[in-house]
């Protein structure tokens, strides 16, 4: 008996090991840093792209070995998609197609399927800029959902929204931050009913949530970074010095870099939150910077990469390397390498060890007559990197 | 003797728990209530064989948006298992029946173009005075098709023909303009202020003062009392009101003309309706300024947004006309930004069914 159960453990083991997961828009705790140790080689190449039937800008994720997506199409993109994928060949597992309950009208460049969805493993959360949220499970079958405009008439931004959602325990962080009815609100993943929600500052928000230790988030506004329990909405300490709206801070062993005045390094501990440092030349763009080891780096609007010191936040002058952009997607980090595509459609991989950084590969992923823009932050999962257009999506590996 | 065999059906267990099923998909409201017995009640149904999926559609019928999109997802997975076995017939004949509703009548098209495209292609003509704006879709560009297709020849009257059909049947702004543009090309005349149904004479006052944007919730004398021949004190000089007729074919009411580009202003502007029956209709606006609407004294609206966007149509608000004159007052509130993209201070209005249709004020 004991030997069963013992080969049964590790079998269990095994498949878990096996199994890659990026379960939500940056990744791990939002970091935007695979925490797998397969991480994808130095000789990429396009395994598979398969063909999408409408907008999106959200990232695909990973459970696993399927690959979930969400786009939206129409002459209003008011047809919500909802996508699973098989990692190994592209395979179309299964879709589900519902229609947008809130507005839909975005920005030009911007789109409805801009949100990342996310997962605990068991299910997938899929937010839309229309507010709307659909729980599935892995394998299609609709476990419930919101309308949140439509319970909460003035949430909406005629730009378009694109805050991801985040898992935290039990609770689906979920913000609608807007101009007017401005909320976060931590929603049951099994009922979908609100645990809490708390207003938030008046004032159209991009910006995506980080996970930090012991159930806290901390959700940047316009007003600064402030830290919430997700299991209850409380509020554990509060930063106030303005942050970006746009790009989301970066993590890195417990410390926030933040998108503030440049970049602030901000380490909150217990019910407060401490400045270690504040470097105002950092400045991101609209990608979000990420930390691999001891470096932070930064995009700036010039398509420049930066590299800064986490513990003194001193930029290191060497290191400027310009990267093909313009960027509307952020670098995501798998050992010292940094992933990003250009808008254009230019897949580049980076290596952020040589002194001066060096872009490694490149590889063009859209035809450049199609105007198809890549607009995504990729994902990695299992050795491999993915990435999606309004028309594809592209597994390199 | 056929409403035997469907009396039979409604009692037997089997349709009965579907029934119930779908009854509880249908009472999901608003914050989720009712999410936890849709949940197992979406899997009973999702079980549904594909000879039931027109039972499905009907249940759609008056069923709010977070209720059909439970009903669509289920239709989505006995599509998926059964798709080649759906019942064509039944499903047309649903299609063909406009009082159902139209969310689930264009689900139903969606179908037939999938498993029966035939049939869809055979049935789009009829759909052009649909009471469903997504299935004109279909007929207006088939109809845009045939005019440029008749173009391509030099038939221009054939062509003419084809876009004003196509045109009268359009309540998608992307399929008129189209349209528009061919018919002025070929020498017609496009009334496009009459076929949106945008309200073009008001009467506007200004400037009433929004510093801090805290005019969006103050009540300024419009609010309490429409007297038009009244004088106010605005901000830095007396309001008054004046006659405004928009000149813009997309029924732009722009503040900036008669009363200059102020910031930080509040505006008010008021028209009259006059409805030949007590009817449901639909307020439809487009603003980057904050905003409220009244209709008939009762507030519809509220939004409290600048400058992130305008377009036509941007928001749809049900409404209920009443017989003879209806009283419209739309406050639209400037703000204190300076970039040139938030110079505007402008509203567009227009009245039509649910369907996009323009109502016309009788007179």
């Amino acid at each position: 008996m004991r030997f069963i159960l013992s080969s049964t453990a590790l079998l269990a083991l095994t498949l878990s090991s096996a199994h890659a997961d990026w379960l939500q828009f940056r990744g791990p705790d939002a970091s935007a840093v695979s925490t797998e140790s397969k991480t994808p080689v130095d000789n990429l190449k396009v395994a598979w792209s398969v063909d999408l039937p409408g907008r999106g800008l959200s990232s695909p994720i990973i459970v696993g070995d399927k690959v979930f997506l969400t786009a939206a199409s129409g002459p209003e993109q008011a047809t919500l998609h909802v996508f699973c994928f098989s990692a190994a060949d592209g395979k179309k597992v299964w879709e589900r197609s519902l229609r947008a309950t809130g507005r839909t009208m975005t920005q030009s460049k911007t789109c409805v399927a801009a949100p990342t969805p996310c997962s605990d493993g068991k299910r997938v959360f899929a937010l839309y800029s229309s507010n709307d949220l659909f729980a599935f499970d892995l394998d299609g079958n609709l476990l419930w959902l919101r309308g949140l405009t439509y319970d909460y008439a003035n949430a909406s931004n005629s730009l378009g929204m694109a805050q991801s959602p985040m898992i935290v325990g039990g609770t689906l962080v979920v913000q609608s931050e807007n101009d007017s009815e401005s909320f976060t609100a931590g929603i049951d993943v099994n009922t979908g009913k609100n645990l809490w929600k708390m207003e938030r500052p008046k004032a159209a928000n991009w910006s995506s949530a980080l996970a930090l230790k012991e159930g806290v988030v901390a959700l940047q506004s316009s007003k600064g970074i402030t830290g919430v329990k997700a299991a209850t909405g409380e509020v554990v300490w509060n930063y106030t010095d303005g942050a970006s709206t746009i790009p989301s801070s970066a993590l890195g062993g417990g410390t926030i870099y933040a998108a503030s005045n440049g970049i602030t390094a901000l380490m909150p501990e217990g019910g407060s939150v401490s400045q270690l440092w504040r470097n105002e030349k950092l400045r991101p763009g609209t990608a979000s910077p990420v930390v691999v080891g001891s470096d932070l780096f930064v995009i700036n609007n010039a398509g420049v990469l930066l590299k800064a010191d986490t513990k003194s936040g001193d930029d290191d002058s060497k290191f400027k390397l310009r990267l093909k952009g313009p960027f509307s997607g952020s670098p995501v980090a798998a050992g010292k390498r940094l992933y990003i595509v250009g808008e254009r459609g230019t897949f580049q991989a980076i290596d952020t060890a040589s002194p001066e950084g060096s872009i490694l590969q490149e590889i063009e992923l859209t035809n450049k007559d199609s105007k198809d823009l890549v607009l995504c932050t990729p994902a990695i999962a299992g050795g491999a990197v993915y990435a999606r257009s309004d028309k594809k999506l592209w597994k390199v590996e | 003797m056929k409403l035997l065999p469907f009396l039979l059906l409604l009692s037997s267990p089997v349709w009965a728990d579907l029934a119930t099923s779908l009854d509880a998909l249908r009472a999901v409201t608003k914050e989720g209530q009712g999410n936890e017995a849709a949940t197992s009640a979406w899997s009973s149904v999702s079980q549904a064989k594909a000879s039931e999926v027109t039972k499905l559609l009907a249940a759609m019928d008056g069923a709010n948006p977070l209720a059909q999109n439970w009903i669509r997802a289920a239709v989505g997975v006995i599509e998926d298992r059964e798709g080649k076995t759906l019942p064509v017939a039944e499903v047309a004949t649903f299609l063909k029946d406009t009082k159902h509703s139209p969310e689930a009548r264009a689900l139903a098209f969606d179908l037939l173009q999938r498993h029966a495209p035939d049939e869809a292609a055979k049935l789009t003509p009829q759909l052009i005075e649909d009471p469903s704006a997504d299935l004109r879709r279909h007929p207006v560009a088939k109809l845009i098709e045939e005019g440029e297709a008749a173009l391509a020849k030099q038939d221009k009257d054939a062509a003419a023909k084809a876009f004003q059909q196509a045109l009268n049947g359009a309540r998608d702004e992307d399929q008129i303009k189209v349209l528009a543009k061919q018919l002025r090309a070929l020498g017609k005349t496009v009334d496009l202020p009459a076929h949106f149904g945008f309200l073009m004479n008001w009467k506007l006052i200004a400037p009433f003062n929004n510093s801090e944007r805290k005019g969006f919730d103050e009540v300024f004398p419009p609010e309490q009392k429409l007297d038009f021949s009244a004088t106010y004190p605005g901000k830095g000089k007396d309001a008054k009101w004046q006659d405004f007729t928009s000149t813009d074919e997309y029924g732009k009411i722009d503040f900036n003309k008669p009363f200059g580009m102020e910031k930080e202003v509040v505006g008010y502007a008021a028209a009259e309706f006059i409805s030949k029956e007590a009817r449901d209709a639909e307020i439809r606006m487009g603003c980057k300024n904050g905003w409220k609407v009244w209709l008939n004294g009762k507030l519809i609206f509220a939004r409290d947004e600048y400058h992130r966007g305008a377009k036509l149509d941007q928001y749809k608000l049900p409404c209920q006309l009443q017989a003879g004159k209806n009283t419209l007052l739309v406050k639209c509130c400037q703000n204190e930004q300076k970039e040139t993209w938030t110079v505007e201070w402008e509203f567009q209005l227009r009245i039509c069914d649910a369907t996009g249709t323009a109502i016309a004020s009788a007179k």
